[in-house]
């Protein structure tokens, strides 16, 4: 017997199916019991999935903020004391370091030919 | 489909694969696009580092009369770089987000690439010739003295070794604040819209200094943004007409004849919820991810994250018909959810007739649905099954209880292994499919 369209279902039904199904339709249906689990991990997400906050932080993914005022106010403070190394690790950049364009990550465009093309 | 017998079910054999093997991906090579051109004799890829290859298919062989020509590199060029734009303080990735090809006019093939704020015109031509015995030139290019010239010639072009050139045409830029989704050329084949999560323009392809903003969904106070565009595309045949999706779920498709700013659609295609099924996920998951039309135009197909629909154009209460492509995974929303992949993108194809549709899910499975035969099949992209003219055996995923020998377990699936891109060539079984950085292609078994 073909599943009708829609219903989600792969395979026939045998008799022992069709029972668990019917269990299932009388329990709370998935993506309610996924929502409640959702809520418990946590308890503050707002009520409106779709909603503009989620939208806007969409709309505007690539946001990086650089102040040149502060950036250069900082060299200029550091131009007698010698400037601190970003460290070891370069992706940490905290505190009183002031980024230069050195330690910010390169975004270079890719100079190597794809490995499609290989 | 493979396996289930009946004469017309299509077998389908691994044929190529592209791309490093290493499991060490690095973001630039993760594909971001895949695209037959017209004849498909070009099969174009884009990729985050936004670089496009382009492969071509080989000439017939004609001792070879069991398979296809292969696929092969014919042309590789970085379309888009990395920006960053000042003013406000945005990063401009280079992915390519859309390729689209423009329908071939004479020698050389032309496309169009975008990346989230630029298009790119790019002619790709061919050059076998080059011209020889030039009076004033030696062969080196070192000019001649022209005391010494004593006699004439006049130059002849002679063979050279094939040079596949790639050169920008038309930069289309600043006309996107928002990050643009999708491109599509008119039937006309001198205009084409590109899409952003709130604008639609309309350009000419020989005009850069000039867009129409023919869509525009940004409402006047920005709190009250409810929905934004997520897909659009141009019908087939009618040039003036074009459609696009939306996170909640609809289409709207609009007429350029009605107004010129077609905010007010023409009509809008919506299926009803079931209020008593909604949760906090009903509105990300019924968000549509692709819309595409038919090749008869009388169709589109939309993708959201667990269903294939089509919809008839002339009905637009309800989808005609529903594919679920995973439904096994409505039960493990809430980690999709945490892992961000309930976001995933994935598109949808047509086949070259409109009777079957494909689109990719997790684990490197895609699944192709029979329209006539109401049957549908999974398969994997996979290294291991690469054997050619070897049929691809049918993947089965276990939704819950006993698991089957071959089968599966939803908890077993890797969800890095996303197919997001596939193509399907205009006119033959032959299918070309994105895993995150390998290029496999796929042809039916000839007998």
């Amino acid at each position: 017997m073909a599943a009708p369209l829609g219903t989600g279902t792969f395979t026939e039904e045998t008799g022992q199916e069709k029972q668990d199904t019917q269990e299932k339709d009388k329990a709370i249906p998935p993506e309610r019991a996924e929502e409640a689990k959702l809520k418990a991990k946590y308890p503050n997400l707002g009520q409106k999935p779709g909603g503009s906050d989620f939208l806007m932080k969409r709309l505007q993914k690539g946001q990086k903020y650089f102040d040149s005022g502060d950036y250069n106010m900082a060299k200029a403070k550091m131009k007698n004391k010698q400037l601190p190394s970003a460290g070891p690790d370069k992706n940490l950049v905290t505190g009183d370091h002031i980024p230069t364009p050195q330690d910010l990550p390169q975004r270079k465009s890719s100079l190597v030919t794809s490995k499609l093309a290989g | 489909m493979a396996g289930a017998g009946g004469g017309n079910d299509i077998q389908w054999c691994f044929s190529q694969v592209k791309g490093a093997v290493d499991d060490d991906v690095a973001e630039a090579d993760i594909i971001s696009t895949v695209e037959f051109n017209h004849s498909g004799e070009l099969l174009a890829t884009g990729d985050k580092g936004g670089r496009v290859v382009i492969f071509q298919q080989e000439q017939e062989n004609k001792t070879q009369s069991h398979s296809r020509g292969e696929y092969n590199v014919y042309s590789t060029f970085q379309s888009h770089e990395p920006e960053f734009d000042y003013l406000k303080s945005l990063e401009i990735e280079e992915k390519i987000n859309k390729i689209r090809w423009l329908p071939q006019k004479n020698a050389a093939q032309f496309l169009l690439s975008t990346n989230d704020k630029t298009i790119k015109l790019w002619k790709i031509s061919e050059r076998d010739k080059r011209p020889e015995g030039y009076n004033l030139k030696e062969e080196d290019g070192r000019y001649r003295d022209p005391t010494t010239v004593t006699t004439l010639r006049v130059p002849v072009f002679r063979p050279m070794d094939l040079m596949v050139e790639a050169s920008p045409r038309r930069i289309f830029a600043n006309a996107h604040t928002y990050h643009i989704n999708s491109i599509s050329i008119n039937s006309d084949y001198e205009t084409y819209l590109s899409a952003d999560d709130l604008r639609i323009n309309l350009w000419h392809l020989e005009i850069t200094d000039r867009s129409f903003n023919i869509v525009d969904i940004k409402p006047a106070n920005m709190e009250e943004l409810t929905e934004v565009i997520t897909a659009a595309e141009f019908h087939p045949n009618s040039c003036s007409t074009f459609v696009y999706s939306s996170s909640k779920g609809t289409i709207r498709l609009c007429d350029m004849r009605a107004s010129a700013l077609c905010d007010r659609h023409s009509k809008l295609f919506e299926e009803p919820e079931d209020p008593s099924n909604r949760s906090f996920f009903s509105e990300i998951i019924s968000s549509i991810s692709d819309v595409k039309f038919s090749h008869s135009g009388r169709y589109m197909m939309t993708r959201d994250y667990l269903s294939v629909k089509i919809w008839d154009l002339n009905m637009e209460n309800r989808p005609v018909e529903t594919y679920q492509v995973h439904e096994y995974l409505r039960s493990k929303l809430c980690s999709l959810y945490e892992n961000d992949c309930i976001f995933d993108k994935f598109e949808c194809c047509w086949n070259g007739s409109d009777s079957i549709v494909m689109t990719g899910s997790y684990n490197n499975f895609f699944r192709m649905f029979d329209r006539n035969t109401k049957r549908d099949i999974t398969l994997e992209a996979s290294r291991e099954n690469n054997k050619p003219r070897t049929v691809l055996k049918p993947r089965k995923v276990c939704a819950s209880g006993k698991r089957k020998k071959d089968e599966i377990s939803v908890d077993s699936l890797d969800f890095n292994k996303k197919i997001l891109h596939t193509a399907w060539h205009p006119k033959e079984n032959i299918i070309a499919v994105a895993t995150t950085n390998n290029l496999y292609i796929f042809q039916d078994k000839m007998n």
